[in-house]
């Protein structure tokens, strides 16, 4: 199995740069703006003229909501020249997935009606994930299975946060194991192999540089590349401080902090001072990143705005490389 | 006494629960710290599967045993704990629901049935509610015990303040459900109570999933149909000691308008499900009395002040770029204060560096345990930036 090393030094390799990729799942620790790094990625790829459709899997609505639009659901929705969204429910998902299984009426009708099916689908561990990965498959397809499914020439997923992002992405390899023949045997199987087929997949990773996440990017990583058998493409550092005073300015701000300045001028040259310890202690944590992980890392500037609105993802997205 | 200390009076369960990435881990393990430097026997249990907890303590690893946090380190950071101990355990969802399967097991061979099930195998790992409901398992079982005054557990991060209390009623549901007698006899009183199409529907899920997949999910609920009782007592027992009211529930949350509606959900919903609610925990928020209005003056103050015309325009940037970040969080946490009512909301400001160690925690006890606003604002101003 390639290991993340090699993917480090992916610009010498015929690996295909990561929006070239069909599928391109974005993940990480919660609360590290997975959704929007995910998003400016689709605007990044929407304006090279790509097709391309984000997905999310927790219903949080976080494209529809930045473009002002009426919840999207299980619907492919356009959002933007080239940019779909959609959010993706288990249950839909796994209705969808029934319908598909079975032509004849009849059949669907007894199993949509039946209490043992609805327990079954709700309880069986590991089965809303697998329909959610399935349905992610499907939208991926050059030959859509649902009637009037548009191509795509990329998907991006918003995918769920570390731990359970981890498990989420083993569910097809679980679910091949487990069943030893039949169609969900047949079916993980296929899943598995399009999530690890590393010419076709790719990952980014979304970090913050603070050290708790810095050490737990390394750890996903590791079990990305070591169990899962993905390639990790990318890890996009995210809200950079900017560095905007040097060593001899925070001197002079010290300096004028002990100099009995009091008001605003205190406060705002102790923000200042605030801000550097901040930018240093960052650059401290994005180099011991650099030095655990072996994929490329890329940083995302802070943005000084109240609410991130698609003004500044837009921004972002120019920064992604 | 005030803020945390005031709100675990009396308490033997303390909940934290918010969604991801807003600080929860160091959050429960800073009450839990404190309460320790209160003299009080406290542990914290963390579900989250990354090891931050045990970062945070300087512990080098956490598994499903409770472990003592040194009391050196309390010494060193200059704390003398009067009693108290700190103890630390990250859950092994596994490992908890191995032992509540050898627990409950009628016999020996039930036992290894259930153990040696690839369906259990897979349940146990890290899927479908099995963790957040091992969690409610460990911390009834360290309750029972009553070994500490205090328990305090950090939920995984969901978007559902009841998630972790769902997941595991959907689980038990499933499992005493009557979908279960059709497996358990499937040809018996449970082809009765579904009637005649059940047959006709197994057929046709075995075309949907594969014969193998029924094969193992009935042998599954085989197996587990000895211990639904005990599970369900258990159950039982679990929710109401939720509901305790030596139990509180604390959110915790960031100072963004997205974690805060989430915090405003997440409280609705407990106080819907009737559960003790404490109060709320706002993480790295930007104090606005540290960032007074400079009137229109600054940018010429700044430079005799600092002597340098390009720096002080910088600085001044920097600082309108800080006050801009205060009025939405103040904006944001009157939002939530509203809705909370008499509730507690504490403040925690953004501090400089990143808390990862004992002194970070306590640094943050200075706000999570000060005694009003008034001490708040003092402290913030003396460990304010810079």
């Amino acid at each position: 199995m390639f290991s993340g090393g090699l993917a480090g030094v992916g610009m010498f390799t015929v690996m295909p740069e990561l929006l070239d990729k069909r599928l391109v799942i974005v993940t990480g620790k919660g609360g590290v703006g997975k959704s929007t790094v995910a998003l400016a990625m689709g605007l990044a790829a929407a304006a090279q003229g790509r097709r391309t459709i984000v997905c999310e899997v927790s219903s949080q609505e976080h494209t529809s909501q930045v473009f002002h639009r009426a919840e999207v659901g299980f619907h492919e929705v356009e959002m933007a020249d080239n940019l779909w969204a959609i959010s993706i429910d288990p249950d839909e998902a796994m209705r969808e997935y029934v319908l598909l299984q079975l032509r004849v009426r009849a059949m669907r009708d007894l199993l949509f009606r039946s209490r043992i099916f609805t327990y079954l689908a709700a309880a069986t561990p590991g089965l809303r994930e697998l329909v959610t990965i399935g349905k992610i498959w499907e939208v991926a397809q050059p030959d859509r299975r649902v009637k009037k499914g548009r191509e795509y020439d990329l998907v991006i997923v918003d995918a769920p946060a570390t731990g359970h992002g981890v498990a989420f992405l083993q569910t097809p390899h679980t679910f091949a194991n487990v069943a030893r023949v039949g169609p969900i045997k047949a079916q993980a199987e296929a899943l598995e192999s399009f999530i690890v087929n590393q010419r076709k997949t790719g990952v980014a990773i979304v970090a913050l540089p603070e050290e708790m996440p810095v050490n737990e990017t390394a750890a996903l990583e590791h079990t990305l590349t070591e169990e899962v058998g993905v390639a990790v493409d990318r890890v996009y550092v995210n809200g950079l401080y900017p560095e905007r005073f040097s060593k001899a300015d925070v001197e002079r701000l010290e300096t004028a902090c002990g100099n009995g300045n009091g008001g605003p001028v205190r406060a705002a040259c102790r923000a200042a001072l605030s801000e550097s310890n901040r930018a240093a202690a960052q650059r401290e944590q994005l180099a011991r990143l650099a030095e655990l992980t072996g994929s490329p890392v890329r940083t995302l500037p802070f943005i000084f705005k109240p609410e991130l609105g698609v003004d500044e993802i837009r921004e972002l997205s120019g920064e992604l490389d | 006494m005030a803020g945390m200390a005031q709100m675990l009076e009396g308490k033997r369960v303390c909940i934290c629960a918010g969604s991801g990435g807003v600080g929860k881990t160091t959050s429960s393990a800073a009450i839990a710290a404190g309460m320790a430097a209160r003299g009080k026997r406290v542990a914290v249990l963390t579900i989250d599967p990354a090891k931050r907890l045990a970062d945070s303590l300087g512990l080098p690893e956490l598994g499903n045993e409770e472990r003592r946090v040194d009391a050196a380190l309390f010494e060193q950071a200059g704390i003398e704990p009067r009693g108290g101990e700190l103890w630390a355990m990250m859950l092994d969802a596994k490992a908890t629901f191995d032992e509540l399967v050898r627990r409950h097991a009628p016999d020996a061979e039930t036992r290894d049935r259930i153990l040696s099930n690839r369906i259990y195998q897979q349940l146990s790992a890290a899927l479908a509610g099995s963790q957040e409901y091992m969690a409610m398992e460990k911390l009834f079982e360290l309750y029972a015990e009553d070994r500490y005054d205090l328990l305090v557990l950090d939920t995984p991060p969901s978007r559902n303040a009841l998630d972790f209390l769902d997941a595991p009623k959907r689980l038990m549901q499933f499992i005493e459900g009557r979908a279960l007698q059709v497996f358990i006899r499937p040809t018996g009183v449970g082809m009765k109570v579904f009637g005649r199409g059940t047959s006709m529907m197994f057929s046709v899920l075995k075309r949907v999933t594969g014969v193998e997949v029924l094969e193992d999910l009935s042998e599954f609920f085989q197996a587990f149909s000895g211990m639904v009782g005990g599970f369900q007592e258990r159950a039982k027992r679990v929710n109401e000691l939720l509901a305790n009211p030596e139990s509180c529930f604390v959110v915790v949350c960031g100072p963004q308008g997205e974690p805060i509606t989430e915090a405003v959900y997440f409280h609705r919903q407990l106080v819907e499900a009737k559960l003790p609610f404490g109060g709320v925990i706002v993480n790295k928020v930007h104090f606005e009395s540290e960032l007074p209005d400079p009137g229109g003056e600054l940018v010429d103050e700044l430079t005799s002040a600092l002597g340098d015309g390009d720096l002080a325009l910088r600085v001044a940037e920097n600082f309108a770029d800080y006050r801009e970040l205060a009025a939405r969080d103040q904006r944001n946490i009157k939002r939530l204060t509203a809705e909370m009512r008499a509730r507690l909301v504490i403040q925690v400001p953004y501090l400089d560096s990143d808390v990862h160690d004992l002194d970070g925690l306590m640094r943050i006890n200075e706000y999570l345990f000060a005694a009003g606003a008034q001490e708040r604002a003092t402290i913030a101003a003396e460990a304010g930036p810079g």
